[in-house]
């Protein structure tokens, strides 16, 4: 079973019209699974067309309570916690919940013993059934911490099932940034597939993206989405991967169909024979022959 | 005022309507200025302000987490640190100590605890804050997360408390915010008068834009507002969205390919499109009325 991540550094370039693509792909002639890391807003969901098959809680971290009948006001507190979660109510104090970051320390050094941790229920995370393989997928409650424990769950769900049903491939779509969600998205990855658009900002985020992949040692290969908006950026992206080494796949270009096929809920290669599908068959035919080589 | 812009889904056009909106309210050299303006890119893992603003950098520094160092002379190797510790950042194994810095999100709990007193801190840098000008005409500031460091929150939290000034009422702070609804986030949107939507028409952007208002409005209790950019693609969702939530739409940018070139050249949309500067004027009145209604 190998592992395909899609990143991009910059958000909005096209993975998940990518990766929805992949997959159908991919589904026509191997068995898959595919997961979505970007926990925070996932969007697979919406054009795999998932029928949901289990949903669990996400339980990760702690939340510190301060109970006002036990509190004696000396605001301990609210002097240790450095993330400014603490508020004095006058009398009493309190802990804003999406400030908190668990870590314990005015449990531990308030006098009183007024403070209690509660384990925190941060997300839900799913398997689904979807035309192309099974789906796994999370929301993370609004404004949580923790979503690369959540990634590396949904992550280490989707692998068991790839493995105990041999599939051929897991197909990650990662989350934009560089941070927490991403690497925990890149970890054990077999090849990075980086979606870049030809903008000034979309070359910038590929070099740290890059940068970040190499760290971890997980070999990437790039895929200029948008091509044609830009030929002369396009053209600065091709020297960039030259100079390091890196694979250039494809070029897809600017099309309208490709948001026609997110307003059906549908992968842009389902929706679509032109151009922009054309060229993703050709994409996924060199990232398999690259997977399983 | 402060204003966060933030969006849910990447690549909506955060940075462009932070960009133009700065560059429009910021005084003309040599005038008096009844606004100062101050632009803070909060996305510290792939910024891109910088790459339209061409600002000069005058003040720059390391931060990051303290984190802790341990005296051998006074450790008992009693294993409080480990035991406190929420992030499991520290083991104790026998007569050795095993710190994980990437885990440590420096919360200081370790410190307190530890009976012996062998704690101390120190700085570990993960991030670079950069601060300068723009044309004399606005202020500029940065963050910039070092290559394989997970946590931006931090960062953000540091930039915000380096670069925003004192005294707002007479400036316009803009913070440009990453993509997602986590952590981050919450981070830029906390003390903000205000948080800015950026969405496009389409089903991704309106799924990530439900997200964002709960974070923003539901779990932080700002006003908000949307702006709608590449207007025109898509489907009707966002506005009925908008509609029914009672939440304002203050600007709507089409779908216009000389926008998307000039942003792919990195030239900011008021200065190749100079009939957008009334525009994003218009723009900010509307968002004060919002802000204080």
């Amino acid at each position: 079973m190998k592992q395909l991540v899609t990143l991009s550094g910059k958000g909005g370039t096209g993975k998940t019209s990518v990766t929805a693509a992949l997959a159908h792909l991919a589904a026509q002639g191997a068995s898959i699974v595919v997961a979505d890391a970007d926990v925070d807003a996932a969007n697979l969901e919406l054009v795999l067309q998932p029928t949901p098959v289990e949903e669990h809680a996400f339980i990760s971290g702690s939340l510190a309570i301060v109970d006002a009948s036990l509190c004696t006001a000396c605001g301990r507190c609210a002097e240790v916690c450095r993330f400014e979660a603490v508020i004095s109510d006058g009398d009493s104090y309190h802990v804003e919940p999406i400030a908190c970051e668990g870590c314990a320390s005015c449990f531990h050094q308030c006098p009183a013993q007024a403070i209690r941790l509660q384990p925190r229920h941060s997300g839900q995370w799913y398997r689904s059934d979807t035309p192309y393989g099974p789906l796994f997928h999370a929301r993370l409650f609004a404004g949580q911490e923790n979503s690369g424990k959540l990634v590396t769950l949904v992550k280490q769900q989707a692998r068991l099932l790839a493995l105990d049903r041999r599939a051929h491939f897991l197909l990650v779509d990662g989350p934009p940034g560089i941070g927490c969600p991403v690497i925990s998205a890149t970890s054990g990855a077999d090849l990075a597939l980086l979606v870049v658009e030809p903008t000034v900002s979309g070359i910038h985020d590929l070099q740290r993206i890059l940068d970040t992949t190499e760290h971890f040692q997980v070999q990437s290969v790039v895929l200029i989405n948008k091509a044609d908006l830009n030929a002369h950026r396009a053209q600065e992206i091709a020297s960039f991967c030259a100079a390091r080494s890196v694979s250039l796949v494809g070029h897809v270009p600017f099309d309208v169909v490709v948001t026609e096929a997110m307003v059906q809920g549908q992968p842009v290669t389902a929706h679509a024979d032109g151009p922009v599908t054309v060229e993703l068959k050709r994409v996924w035919q060199k990232l398999r022959r690259r997977l399983t080589s | 005022m402060i204003v966060a812009i933030a969006s849910g889904k990447g690549g909506t056009g955060k940075t462009t309507v932070a960009v133009n909106l700065a560059l429009s309210l910021a005084p003309d050299p040599g005038k008096p200025a009844s606004t100062s303006v101050h632009l803070l890119d909060c996305d510290v893992e792939e910024p891109n302000a910088a790459l339209f603003l061409h600002p000069e950098i005058q003040q720059r520094r390391a931060v990051g987490v303290l984190v802790p160092e341990i005296d051998f002379a006074k450790c008992t190797y009693c294993g409080r640190c480990a035991e406190v510790c929420q992030y499991n950042a520290i083991a104790v194994v026998q007569q050795k100590v095993l710190f994980f810095p990437e885990l440590c999100h420096g919360c200081g709990s370790c410190t307190l605890n530890c009976p012996e007193g062998a704690i101390r801190e120190r700085l570990r840098a993960s991030a670079v804050l950069e601060r300068g000008t723009v044309g004399q005409r606005l202020s500029f500031a940065q963050g910039t997360l070092n290559v394989g460091e997970a946590m931006a929150a931090p960062v953000i939290r540091q930039l915000k408390q380096w670069a925003i000034p004192k005294r707002t009422r007479r400036a316009l702070v803009i913070l440009d915010a990453p993509p997602g609804t986590a952590c981050p986030v919450v981070e830029v949107m906390s003390g903000c008068d205000m948080v800015l939507m950026v969405t496009e028409p389409t089903p991704f952007g309106l799924h990530d834009l439900r997200l964002a208002v709960q974070v923003a409005r539901g779990e932080m209790g700002l006003p908000v507002a949307v702006v709608i950019n590449r207007d025109g693609v898509g489907d009707r969702g966002v506005e009925s969205f908008c509609a029914a939530e009672d939440i304002p739409v203050l600007m709507r940018i089409p779908m216009d390919r000389r926008i998307a070139e000039a942003y792919s050249d990195g030239k900011p949309m008021v200065e190749a499109i100079p009939e957008y500067h009334p525009r994003f004027r218009e723009l900010y009145d509307r968002m004060r009325e919002v802000a204080a209604p």
